[in-house]
């Protein structure tokens, strides 16, 4: 047992790191170009916020459309600390105190409104991004409705990478232990998760908290990648984005919703030049998509690395059986 | 083990348990019956912490529990198989069985117990890694009654468990109830088929509109004029 985990984890390993390289490969000779590059780094993001979203969401069952409100957190404050301190510390510490600035809100958020459910939640939820967003044109220090410019780029493809896979990896993990267990329990059902002993309001209130911790780290990369905010990219509609991506991917499949951020990313991209016709074939795909697969791409599946032992299995008894044959044509002849 | 005193419980303006009291001996089942609404389901919520009553105690074992959390009350030993199964049908019949045990942390010993539950329900093991909304009616109940097991409770509260099912199957319940309550378990159990409850329980409780109206042995209300003309079509 312990040796199919060590193997496993060298697989995972080695699938990261090849990722890593082959990307930063094509970036540097330029095949991914600086276009391409902005598509990489909102990939990136979205699969930060999908993930973070689908832990809320998909795994503990409590519908939320305030992500865009935790996202502005992060990005806000992030922006404003490299501003006055342009330097790779300042970074560091504005993704940071993005992230838990994020986390606090959502603690504060939390608390009161978790005791609601389904619509009710949403709605509450909704309303706070919105408040936020509010707060946001209303200050100074952010700038109001005009926003910030010119804020430094420290985030290239190895930090996008670093924080991407370290994201996916805490959310993971955490689903893996006995509080991700008792986080679906919530989902499954809240009156017996509470009958077994769960202490429901905690995990709600932790899944909710780590969600927004996620969603600050996304801002801040945010932030610092495309250096210009203003209060209107985190409206509703980007709340609904994300919750397109999670329920696409499959609610409850963390590479459900990692598949679901590349693949509208990819599609987004591709239907640029189509301009104004843009909007309705990327609505159509969703409505296809759902049509055929209302579980989402991955229902609640995960994909592991097995599934290219697998494939590779199939391909080497493939090429033996292929061997075989030739070498009992070559007997025949 | 276990003594109700004077339980006042309210949704919203709606008086559902009008001051109830009774008790729960060591090794005993005791069996709340009567119609729909009468506040059976809502009793066992109030004594296993999931509904906060207005006023009135609860003791386990001469210990006031009425302001603790249904976890610590869990841990204390009481568990509750709610009404309607509420099983987690996305997870399997195993990791359903294994959050039964979450307050646990002895391993061995919640090894030894999910062996005891197969045991006894040998379609559970069968079905182990299958997904529990897929069972049958039957297996959930079994599936149901089985986790509640998993918290090894010295009180096990039963909530309709032969709801929807099948009379061969409501027999083979009852015999597993009575089955659990001799290894050791004190039973209280809410039932609306009252003849089949009142012939396993050694005590009965009648509940209409929130109040207690008779109490006896099983035996000796199976007997009353009234209970046959409200409950056992007699």
């Amino acid at each position: 047992m312990k040796k199919i985990f060590e193997t496993q984890a060298v697989r995972k390993l080695v699938f990261l790191a090849l990722t890593f390289v082959i990307i930063q490969l094509l970036i540097s000779t330029n095949i991914i170009d600086a276009y391409l590059q902005n598509t990489l780094a909102a990939i990136c993001i979205n699969i930060i916020l999908a993930v973070s979203l689908n832990l809320i969401t998909g795994f503990t069952g409590q519908f939320s459309l305030g992500h865009a409100g935790f996202m502005s957190i992060g990005a806000y404050t992030c922006a404003i600390i490299t501003l006055r301190m342009p330097t790779m510390l300042g970074f560091f510490l504005g993704v940071f105190a993005g992230a838990v600035l994020a986390a606090l809100i959502g603690f504060v958020v939390g608390l009161p409104t978790l005791r609601l459910r389904g619509d009710y939640l949403a709605i509450a939820t909704l309303g706070m991004a919105e408040i936020i967003r509010i707060v946001f044109i209303n200050l100074k220090i952010t700038n109001g409705a005009a926003g910030l410019q010119g804020i430094p780029r420290f985030v290239n493809w190895t930090w996008l990478f670093i924080f991407t896979v370290g994201t996916v990896l805490l959310i993971s993990n955490f689903l893996k232990s006995s509080h991700g267990r008792a986080c679906i329990a919530i989902r499954e059902d809240e009156i017996a998760a509470d009958a077994m002993g769960i202490n429901t309001t905690k995990y709600k209130v932790t899944a909710f908290v780590i969600g927004a911790f996620c969603a600050g780290i996304a801002g801040a990369l945010y932030a610092s990648y495309f250096y210009f905010l203003k209060p209107n990219i985190f409206d509703f509609l980007k709340s609904v984005n994300v919750l397109v991506i999670v329920v696409l991917g499959g609610l409850g499949s963390i590479s459900g919703s990692i598949f679901a951020a590349i693949l509208l990313e990819i599609i987004s991209t591709f239907l640029q030049s189509l301009s104004e016709l843009r909007m309705v074939m990327y609505a159509l795909l969703l409505i296809i998509i759902m049509i055929f697969r209302p579980q989402g791409l991955m229902g609640s599946k995960e994909v592991t690395l097995s599934v290219f032992n697998k494939l590779g299995g199939n391909f080497r008894s493939g090429m033996s059986k292929l061997e075989q044959r030739l070498k009992s044509k070559k007997g025949r002849v | 083990m276990l003594e109700i005193k004077n339980i006042d419980v309210h949704y919203g303006v709606i008086h559902v348990l009008k001051g109830i009291s009774f008790t729960v001996n060591d090794g005993e089942i005791v069996t709340l019956i009567g119609a729909n609404g009468a506040g059976k389901t809502t009793t066992l919520r109030t004594i296993s912490g999931l509904k906060k009553p207005t006023s009135g105690t609860i003791l386990l074992d001469g210990e006031d529990i009425t302001q603790v959390s249904p976890r610590e009350r869990v841990k204390r030993g009481i568990s509750h198989a709610p009404e309607g199964r509420r099983i987690f049908p996305d997870m399997t019949v195993l990791e359903n069985l294994e959050l039964g045990a979450y307050l646990r942390k002895d391993k061995e010993e919640i090894a030894k117990d999910l062996k005891k539950v197969y045991e006894r329900f040998p379609i559970l093991y069968d079905r182990k890694k299958q997904l529990a909304g897929t069972l049958s009616g039957g297996e959930q109940q079994m599936l149901a009654i089985g986790r509640a097991l998993m918290s090894r409770p010295r009180i096990l509260f039963l909530d309709e468990p032969s709801m929807g099912l099948a009379p061969f199957l409501v027999q083979e319940i009852f015999n597993i109830i009575k089955d659990i309550n001799t290894t050791g378990t004190t039973i209280l159990l809410v039932e609306q088929n009252a003849s089949m409850a009142l012939q396993i329980a050694h005590r009965a409780y009648v509940l209409e509109t929130g109040s207690i109206v008779l109490s006896g042995t099983g035996a000796e209300l199976m007997q009353s004029d009234e209970i046959k003309k409200a409950y056992l079509g007699g």
